[in-house]
């Protein structure tokens, strides 16, 4: 057997290891691109809370004069 | 006011806009060690270590399993800690600390849980059995997600993270329990192989692969909980002015 392929054999093993390391890694990936996303959509809403703020505001101005 | 015996620095530490920008210096930080110190675990438990006399490969399980459980707790204890400064002091930033956590440790016991039963059937025959020490980690998963549930469960944010965080504090007596369980009751789980304080019952080709992945671990949850914090950061103060400027200057780039 070659280095490589008695290294992934892990001694018979190899259905019991390399499903558990493929957990860790899913599971973490996973974990770590969740505040991401979450993080983008939040960004997409401020902006769009911001704008329409932003367009009231400006309305308003135009709307009634300030006061003297 | 009676925090006054806070020292200033720590006081400003604890401010959203303050936090979000040290943690948002930190976490690439921590997640470039995190990363690192993880590939020279692997390097080290997957190829550099030998088979164990009794269990063969099956045992290379360890490198990742008993650092998951490690974290699973940690992470549990830092979670009860900010919880009950929220409770008390009502500091924002702990709510948010305890609450984004949650999930974190969620994916740590998931994980000591799946890769424990991917160990157990080869070693012990059998994926489950409710045994002291993987009952009452099974019971620290469900309270993890209780946590993250409560939260949830609420309209407004604030009042659901301090239902949650009454929540996780009564929850940290199960974190002795887990921890003990191998000692207090007869359990088909083996005993700790790891000692902090004395000689650890392993050579030193495998444990020295075992405390790098604890301490990748360790940097991952910095920076995971980093990312975390700051997105609830902007989330829970969406109206307030720092955040608007933060969103305005990112929708320049």
């Amino acid at each position: 057997m070659s280095p490589l392929a008695s290294f992934l054999a892990m001694g018979g093993y190899a259905a019991y290891v390399w499903p558990a390391y493929a957990v860790f890694f899913i599971v973490l990936i996973a974990d770590s691109l969740a505040p991401r996303l979450r993080r983008r959509r939040l960004l997409h809403d401020l902006r769009a809370r911001i704008a329409r703020k932003r367009a009231r505001d400006s309305r308003a101005s135009v709307s009634t004069p300030p006061p003297a | 006011m009676a925090t006054n015996w806070i020292p200033l620095w720590l006081h400003k530490l604890g401010s959203p806009p303050t936090f979000y920008r040290f943690a948002g210096t930190l976490q690439p930080w921590a997640m470039t060690l995190a990363l690192l110190l993880g590939a020279i675990a692997l390097y080290g438990g997957l190829v550099l270590a030998p088979a164990d006399y009794q269990q063969g490969d099956a045992y290379r399980i360890i490198f990742i399993h008993v650092p998951s459980a490690w974290m699973s707790m940690f992470i549990y204890g830092v979670m009860g800690v900010s919880a009950f400064i929220a409770l008390v002091w009502r500091i924002k930033l702990a709510e948010v600390v305890a609450m984004e956590s949650a999930p974190i440790g969620a994916a740590f016991t998931f994980i000591t849980l799946v890769t424990g039963s991917l160990w157990g059937k080869p070693m012990w025959g059998t994926w489950w059995t409710w045994d002291a020490r993987l009952t009452s980690e099974l019971v620290l998963l469900f309270l993890y997600l209780g946590v993250v549930g409560l939260y949830h469960a609420f309209e407004d944010r604030r009042q659901g993270a301090r239902a949650a965080a009454f929540l996780a504090i009564i929850g940290i007596i199960n974190v002795p329990i887990v921890h003990f369980s191998v000692n207090w009751w007869n359990t088909l789980h083996q005993g700790s192989t790891v000692n902090i304080f004395g000689q650890s019952k392993m050579s030193a080709a495998m444990l020295w692969p075992l405390l790098t992945m604890m301490l990748a671990t360790k940097f991952y949850y910095a920076a995971s909980l980093f990312s975390r914090v700051r997105t609830a950061l902007l989330s829970l103060e969406g109206g307030k002015d720092w955040v608007r400027k933060i969103v305005e200057n990112e929708a320049r780039r």
